[in-house]
């Protein structure tokens, strides 16, 4: 992510882009709508809406247990998302890729059924002071019922990780370090194949959150060499309530079923039952068949942009927004970290962010303002929450110069 | 005065702006001119749960009426809590219970009344009802 500002591309279509998600036509409070609230999620173009009404039009049926027609080609569709998505991920096998709800339920399944099998008393996880509460809370749960514990590796001043604190953290009792790709309170970008290449040297497991990450870089989870990496489709263009887990072959197959029912077993008798193998045997119950669909037209509509592309123009946005707020003594930028994604977190002179959220909501732009689900990193720098502009590859220099506006207005309300 | 009395004349006062930064320009001033609560009442104990701001609420009881003081660390909470106040404190528990909280919808503050974890005033108007039946339930004991 290290373009220069003018590298940024101009054979991108944007009034075409833009006009490809329905929901940026529209207004609020009477003003046209300015969608800054990005990393919470993003919105859909119409192929991914398109995606949806067609399943339940023309396909809907439950998979792989029909012989009828509709059957099987649901099921088909439905497996050709889960290669679709191990070549976007660039993991070995399709069945690396495990259907979840999303991110939370991702680090879920691993803490319940990895930890479940492999914590003992007196072992360690290591997370960060970055991590999102879904990327926290699980780990403090199976630590409490096995008796591990859990470490948190600290961050400098600026946002970026305490790379000597991790180093330093990584004991022999240190079995899984649990970190996220990118922030999605300050941005930051983590050294994932470094953080991977030090654990792994140390005998401990990696999981990578990565709902940050898929959306604004090329994710390839062979390079980065991690053992998990979880996501949701709905941070990248694709519906809500459906994700994914990567996870290496021989740890997930090493790996005890989390959840029972139909679908990842192989027979059942009241005796004994057999479990399915990957990847069946970590998806228990009728899955999301229509959001996978969804979430399969969402990769390709972001592969057809170009992964660079959106790479490139997010990062221009992120540049020009940073210059525009440096220029002004009363905001402050929180989180400075050398690498980061395209988002904003800041807070203006002391106004409380629930404050200038208000305001710039009247105004028609939506930003996120609070704790982000990140309370912990929040007490770090002793604030009571930042406002949080984060920014896709369809908006606009003229937006943030809006932005930029709203932020005069609330200075002038409030100072 | 009576507090069908206070909301309507709330109502007429914001009745006077058309523009929404006029409306919140006295929301803001609303908050800046609440009185300071006293800070021995900023406490856990009277934080109010669920708001992206932090609202204490400090309720007493003189055997007759209730009165109410709170604060707030965002300026437009302060203002919503200050037109709370102004509505409800000083009347009897049973006043308080019997009142309606629709002028806030009235006055185009129906945003913030919508059950998101991130503001307050619903909260607030909770806890104040809350107060209400406690203190009554005080009263009947007559303790
Ligand atoms: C860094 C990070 N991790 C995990 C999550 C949880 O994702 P989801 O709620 O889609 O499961 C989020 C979403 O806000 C996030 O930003």
């Amino acid at each position: 992510m290290s373009t220069s500002p003018n590298t940024g591309s101009v054979a991108f279509d944007l009034a075409k882009i833009r006009a490809d998600f329905p929901i940026l036509g529209r207004e609020v409070h009477k003003k046209p709508l300015i969608y800054f609230d990005n990393a919470a999620t993003t919105q859909k173009p119409k192929v991914v809406i398109d995606a949806l009404v067609d399943y339940y039009s023309n396909l809907n049926s439950n998979v792989h247990r029909g012989v009828h027609y509709l059957s099987q080609e649901a099921t088909r569709a439905f497996e050709e998302v889960r290669k679709q998505i191990s070549v976007f991920l660039n993991a070995r096998y399709c069945h690396e890729i495990i259907y979840t709800r999303g991110c939370t339920e991702s680090i879920n399944l691993v803490a319940f059924s990895w930890g479940r099998a492999s914590l003992n008393p007196g072992d360690e996880v290591l997370i960060s002071a970055l991590e999102h509460h879904s990327n926290i809370v699980p780990w403090q749960m199976i630590c409490a019922e096995k008796g591990a514990v859990l470490r948190v590796c600290p961050i400098l001043e600026d946002g970026a990780l305490d790379m000597n604190a991790f180093v330093s953290m990584l004991g022999p009792k240190t079995r899984l370090t649990a970190i996220t790709h990118i922030s999605n309170t300050l941005g930051t970008i983590n050294p994932v194949k470094e953080i991977t290449r030090l654990a792994h040297q140390n005998g401990t497991l990696v999981l990578i959150d990565g709902a940050q990450a898929l959306s604004h870089l090329k994710v390839d989870v062979q390079e980065i060499g991690c053992d998990f990496y979880t996501f949701s489709a709905h941070k990248v263009y694709g519906p809500m309530g459906i994700g994914g887990l990567y996870g290496r072959e021989e740890i997930l197959n090493a790996m005890p079923p989390w959840q029972g029912g139909g679908e990842m077993i192989k027979s059942v008798t009241f005796e004994k039952t057999t479990y399915n193998e990957l990847p069946f045997k970590f998806e228990a119950g009728t899955p999301n068949v229509g959001d996978v669909l969804g979430f399969g037209a969402a990769l390709k509509y972001i592969s057809q942009l170009g992964m660079d592309e959106i790479a490139a123009r997010e990062h221009e946005l992120l540049n020009y927004a940073t210059h525009r707020m440096q220029a002004d003594a009363d905001i402050k930028i929180i989180g400075n970290a050398p690498e980061k994604a395209s988002l904003i977190s800041f807070m203006i002179g002391n106004i409380h962010p629930y404050d200038a959220g208000t305001i710039f909501d009247q105004l028609g732009i939506a930003v996120r303002t609070g704790t982000h689900c990140t309370q912990p990193l929040m007490d770090y720098y002793g604030i009571p929450g930042t406002i949080r502009a984060s920014f896709a590859f369809y908006n606009t220099r003229e937006e943030i110069d809006q932005l930029m506006d709203a932020i005069a207005k609330v200075k002038q309300l409030f100072l | 005065m009576k507090i069908e009395e206070t909301t309507s004349a709330i109502v007429d006062e914001f009745g006077n702006f058309d523009d929404w930064m006029d409306k919140y320009n006295y929301l803001i001033e609303l908050g800046k001119s609440l009185p300071l609560i006293d800070d021995k009442y900023k406490i856990e104990s009277n934080l109010i749960q669920g708001c992206q701001s932090r609202v204490w609420l400090h309720a007493e009881f003189d055997g007759n009426l209730v009165h109410f003081t709170a604060d707030s660390d965002a300026v437009i909470t302060k203002g919503i809590a200050n037109l709370l106040i102004r509505a409800f404190s000083g009347h009897t528990p049973q006043e308080i219970l019997d009142s309606s909280t629709e002028f806030l919808g009235e006055i185009g503050l129906t945003q913030h009344l919508s059950p998101t974890r991130s503001n307050g005033m619903l909260s607030m108007i909770k806890q104040i009802k809350m107060y209400a039946l406690a203190y009554k339930t005080k009263q009947a004991l007559g303790s």
